[in-house]
């Protein structure tokens, strides 16, 4: 799926500079720099344990990196001009909206960056509002506009006609998405009740709901039979190029990796060990290491062979 | 410094008592996650039948005061072990693995028909026995006149608190019980297919809480000499917070929580006022937890996103 | 061949297994007797007296002998009839082959004591005081009978005239074809319940006549009182699914704030209960900021602290709240202006040019709760539908969604704590301005827990369960006033069996706060119950 012709006209969006989560003794993420372009759909793979999901909750909010950056430019890279001033100046972000805002998640709160920075994501063990209906999942997702056409609730309360309005085009809205992951006949049924596959699909149609810059997906194949994971690829495709989105994405199913990602992104030991096109990747052999590992006595020869 | 001494000794007689109860709290929150609140009803039963017992045996002419305390220290907990084991089958165990606030309920439920049940069948007012333990040693002789005393009873509070606490780490730490118990504070359902009666090391945990709640509740009528039906509310509410500040599921937190507790009610009785000594206790409960949201001694909760 | 084959419901499963005394049934007995008679015993059976300052025993083996046998007869039956026979998979109520005939028979004989009661004069009374001659568990008993046969026939009337309504003005229920009577009546329920409740509760102090009208309209004020707390509280816990224990300081936050400005100021209540609530909602804030980060247990037993450390504060600030004496003499409720006055000018009574009667002032009173508690209903059942109300709910469902999401928690979980310690503030303003006084007596532990246990018998985040709980959990209590000693025994008793044979409350499950098509209820066991 790389595409080379629009490699050149792809910027960047999220910069991490030497990133480093410590829990205790452990390093779970180790100066880590990762660069995710914006369009492109990344791809973070890598043994157990290598430290993805922690890189993303970092991403995310959810965990405070100990050290390092991580910043995300809405517009275009030219945004990251801004970045030192933000940085320097103690500030979370250049400007709170707008093209040309950067952001620095690593100082935000993780519901700030889902509603200012807009980065949305979904979880492992999906995270759905189980006895609440499919709709009513996608439009809490909308909480950040609803609750300011409902003037902060008071308005709401006495039913002004504005947030009537914005309350239709928001149910609207998530129809469309319901339609967009085939479970708009469930609309009304509770998201507990929703077999796997389309749990994780609702989980990535809830994410698009808060109208996302960059969209993190942790493990979406995860669980999926080999036709939910060819739906689900044709899914992330498509609302990519529809959009103007990208995706970063945590998986393990190579199919998935290897069909829709742009770049690829190798973790391990909470380090990036290699980068580049799947095509790249493939033929790495320190990836191939380190997913397959090599015996003991084989790891001198490895080593001295990838250069390490 | 006397006076300072002096507090100490009542602190940690009073939080002796609290910890205890906080045993069983702590205990039953760890193996079923539940807060037990009828737990001080549980105590108040102990302290009821330690009277009762104890009456009997004067009665029956059995006059040697450290004879007639222990056996009725073995009645009190054989038969308020019961009276856990009936309220976990009764009230709870049908529960087990239900909605986590009926239990909740239940337990209030319980707590308010205990209550009316010894107020109806002992009578509501107040119970006074006469010490059975007089006198003790004075420590110091203050210039200004204030004595340190430490009496015979609160040694026998101190001294059993300590022996009962030994006894039941060894059982929790080196028997196949205790072992049973922490597989089931684990995970149920894996203790279960590895062979552990979940239902009988369920039951057992609530008849050794129970037990250890009847110690102080022994203790707490000789110590205060009254007790009445009322008792185990503000007793239980105590431990419960005691349970708490020392991080609720952890044994050595609850003792702790429990001695700090005694100490704080004593000393803020001793050098502010008296009126004020709960608000202190539970200030303190909160400011902890607010900094520390586990308790002192209890694991941090770490949410896996 | 054909004619011995079963047909496909065989009647296997249609009749239930014989009931039998059998050999393990009696062991199992013996054993129950063993083990009551032992707790009992230690209890029971040596009453503790003090006689000339000196304790002393006084044996009553005799009451813990039968109180042993009861328990195990007790067991006995209910092994014998249900629990042999629910082995199979069974329900409960399948086991009851004729529950039908019973319900209709009860309905029956409501219907008729019903119209008895409303038709034929002098019947109430000579009812009320023949019962007044009954005293003790039978006279309780007969008197909760006849609360239970006049409630069903009052919400069956209530019902029917709904659907009366309802057809005149051309709307034909659903489901309501075939089927039988019972059925077609109780089609559409879950719409027609409410609006007869609603009709029950505006007509009330106009149904009853006499020395019994007083005491059902003070009743109902009562709970009214409860339903107007426990639906404050259903926000916190139900909504929000944040266990709070100390809700009744809110209540007391209210019932102070109202009798200390109108007895230091002489405002007026209508002043004062706006300020009252927002008072309550400032102290939920304050005391919903230091424990946002705590979750589960941990919060219930800070919320629970903090109500007891507002109980001992009242108590103790002997200048401001008078301490254990309270607030005396509080100014009672005017009707706009006007008292509610034997004598003097300008009373309700001479402006209206009617007879002074003490009723008018409880008749004022029940429908200043009836409006407040209409009020809080309508502001919640609209919260529920604005992004607030749905962030509340998600809260209870997954936080760390929510956070994902853009919601943020700390404004969501204080917004929860405010509005319902404003609502708990609103009942406080109003029971001190109906009872004139007020001490931390009234503010305990034991409130809360009440007012916690209404909420979660309704089932969690129902707003018509909780008028249900409230009804039964409060209503019994002041029949069974009587029985004063027994009553609270009951009461906790009840609990128990209630949250045993519903352990997601009498109405479990939730209505969703959109749909797109049609509007289905969510079953309970889909819904989360929080962790905060």
């Amino acid at each position: 799926m790389a595409d080379g012709a629009s490699d050149a006209t792809r910027d960047d969006l999220l910069r991490v500079e030497n990133l480093t989560m410590r829990f205790g003794g452990l390093v779970a993420v180790d100066k880590l720099s990762f660069t995710a372009r914006r369009g492109d759909i990344t791809a973070i793979i890598g043994p157990n344990g290598a430290g993805k999901t922690t890189f993303f909750n970092c991403i995310t909010g959810f965990y405070k990196p100990t050290e390092g950056r991580v910043a995300l430019a809405h517009g275009s890279q030219a945004a990251f001009e801004a970045l030192p001033a933000a940085t320097f100046g103690g500030k979370q972000w250049s400007k709170a909206e707008g093209a040309g805002a950067v952001f620095l998640l690593e100082r935000m709160p993780g519901f700030e960056i889902a509603r200012l920075a807009r980065v949305a994501r979904t979880f492992q063990n999906i995270r759905l509002f189980a006895g609440m209906t499919l709709l009513e999942n996608l439009l809490v997702a909308q909480h950040t506009v609803l609750n300011a056409a409902s003037g902060y609730t008071i308005g709401g309360l006495l039913g002004l006609a504005s947030f009537k309005r914005a309350e239709a085009e928001a149910i609207d809205k998530a129809a469309y998405w319901l339609r967009e992951i085939g479970l708009i006949d469930r609309a009304d049924d509770p998201a507990g009740d929703l077999p796997y596959g389309a749990q994780r699909r609702l989980e990535i149609a809830r994410a698009m709901c808060t109208d996302p810059v960059l969209l993190c997906l942790d493990e979406p194949a995860a669980g999926l039979n080999p036709r939910e994971s060819a739906e689900l690829n044709a899914l992330l495709l498509k609302i990519r190029e529809e959009h103007a989105l990208s995706i970063l994405l945590i998986e393990h199913d190579m199919g998935v990796v290897m069909q829709i990602s742009d770049r690829i992104a190798v973790l391990d030991y909470g380090q990036k060990i290699a980068g580049g096109t799947p095509e790249e990747i493939r033929a790495d052999p320190r990836v191939i290491a380190a997913y397959l590992g090599v015996p003991d006595d084989e790891v001198e020869d490895v080593e001295a062979e990838v250069g390490l | 410094m006397d006076y300072f001494a002096q507090q100490l000794i009542n602190g940690l007689t009073l939080g002796s008592i609290y910890g205890l109860i906080a045993i069983g709290y702590t205990m039953v929150y760890g193996i079923v996650g539940m807060i037990n609140f009828a737990h001080g009803e549980v105590f108040m039963i102990g302290a009821f039948i330690a009277l009762i017992a104890i009456l009997s045996l004067f009665a029956l002419g059995i006059t040697a005061v450290p004879l007639a305390l222990l056996l009725a220290l073995v009645i009190a907990m054989a038969l308020t072990g019961l009276w856990g084991w009936a309220i976990e089958r009764l009230a709870y165990r049908p529960l087990r693995n239900s909605f986590r606030l009926a239990p909740l309920i239940t337990a209030i439920g319980m707590s308010i028909a205990l209550q009316t049940f010894v107020a109806l069948t002992q009578g509501a007012r107040s119970k006074p026995l006469p010490p059975v333990i007089r006198g003790g040693f004075t420590l110091s002789e203050g210039d200004s006149g204030f004595a340190v005393s430490l009496s015979y009873m609160q040694i026998i509070i101190i001294v059993t608190t300590v022996a009962v606490m030994a006894a039941f780490s060894y059982l929790i730490n080196s028997t196949s019980l205790g072992r049973a118990q922490r597989a089931c504070e684990q995970d149920r359902k894996m203790a279960a297919l590895c062979g552990v009666n979940v239902d009988r090391t369920i039951s057992l945990t609530f008849v050794i809480g129970a037990a250890l709640a009847s110690v102080a509740g022994l203790m707490f009528l000789a110590y205060y000499g009254v007790i009445d039906f009322f008792v185990g509310f503000v007793a239980g509410i105590k431990a419960f917070t005691a349970a708490v500040l020392g991080g609720i599921g952890s044994l050595p937190g609850a003792m702790l929580g429990g001695l700090l507790i005694g100490l704080i009610e004593v000393f803020w009785a001793g050098y502010f006022t008296a009126q004020y000594k709960d608000v202190a206790a539970f200030s303190i409960l909160a400011i902890v937890l607010i900094f520390m949201p586990s308790g002192l001694l209890g694991r941090p909760e770490v949410e896996k996103v | 061949m054909t004619d011995t084959l079963q047909p496909e419901t065989s009647p296997v499963t249609r009749t239930l297994p014989r009931a039998a005394i059998t050999a393990d049934v009696i062991k199992d007995a013996g054993i129950t007797f063993l083990i009551a008679l032992l707790l009992f015993g230690s209890i029971v059976g040596l009453r503790t007296e003090t006689v000339n300052g000196v304790l002393v025993l006084m044996p009553q083996f005799g009451k813990a002998l039968a109180l042993a046998a009861a328990v195990a007869v007790g067991r006995l039956l209910l092994d014998v009839f249900i629990w042999r026979r629910m082995k199979d998979g069974r329900t409960f109520t399948s086991l009851i082959p004729s529950a039908l005939p019973i319900l209709k028979g009860a309905g029956a004989l409501a219907v008729v004591f019903g119209l008895a009661l409303y038709s034929i004069p002098g019947f109430r009374a000579s009812l009320v005081a023949g019962a007044g001659t009954v005293h003790g568990a039978l006279g309780a008993v007969a008197d909760l009978l006849t609360f239970a046969c006049e409630s069903t026939f009052l919400v069956m009337a209530a019902m029917a005239i709904v659907r009366a309504a309802r057809l005149i003005i051309g709307q034909t229920p659903e489901e309501a074809v075939g089927q039988g009577m019972l059925r077609r009546f109780t089609a559409d329920f879950g719409r027609e319940f409410p609006i007869a409740l609603l009709l029950i509760a505006l007509v009330l102090p106009a149904l009853t006549a006499g020395p019994s009208q007083r005491y059902a309209i003070d009743t109902a004020t009562q709970i009214l009182i409860y339903v107007m707390l426990g639906w404050g509280l259903n926000i916190v816990v139900g909504l929000a699914g944040l266990l709070d224990l100390g809700y009744v300081a809110f209540y007391a936050v209210g019932a102070y704030t109202y009798a200390l400005i109108s007895t230091q100021f002489g405002w007026s209540f209508w002043v004062c209960l706006p300020l009252a609530g927002f008072f309550a909602a400032l102290w939920g804030i304050t005391l919903g900021f230091p424990v946002l980060r705590l979750r589960g247990d941990y919060l219930a037993i800070v919320t629970m602290a903090f109500g007891e450390i507002i109980r001992i504060v009242l108590l103790n600030w002997q200048s401001l709240t008078g301490g254990p004496n309270g607030i005396n003499r509080i100014p009672k409720l005017t009707f706009f202006g006007l008292p509610f006055d034997r004598t003097g000018e300008g009373t309700f009574a001479s402006v209206f040019g009617l007879k002074f009667d003490p009723l008018h002032r409880m008749v004022f009173l029940y429908y200043v709760i009836l409006a407040l508690a209409l009020l809080t209903n309508f502001i919640t059942l609209r919260l529920r539908r604005l992004p607030i109300g749905r962030a509340w709910e998600a809260l209870r469902e997954d936080e760390i969604a929510c956070r994902s999401v853009g919601i943020n928690t700390v404004t969501t979980k204080l917004t929860a704590f405010a509005i319902g310690a404003m609502f708990g503030g609103f009942a406080g303003s109003f029971f001190a301005a109906r009872q004139g006084f007020i001490s931390p007596e009234s503010f305990t532990f034991m409130e809360s827990a009440l007012v916690l246990a209404i909420v979660v018998l309704g089932g969690l985040g129902s707003q018509l369960g909780v008028v249900i709980a409230a009804v039964i959990l409060i209503g019994s209590a002041e029949r069974f006033r009587d029985l004063e000693d027994y009553r609270m025994l009951i009461f906790g008793l009840s609990m128990v069996l209630v949250m045993i044979w519903r352990p997601r409350g009498l109405m479990s499950g939730r209505t969703p706060s959109a749909f797109l098509k049609a509007r289905k209820n969510i079953s309970g066991s889909f819904v989360k119950e929080g962790r905060g």
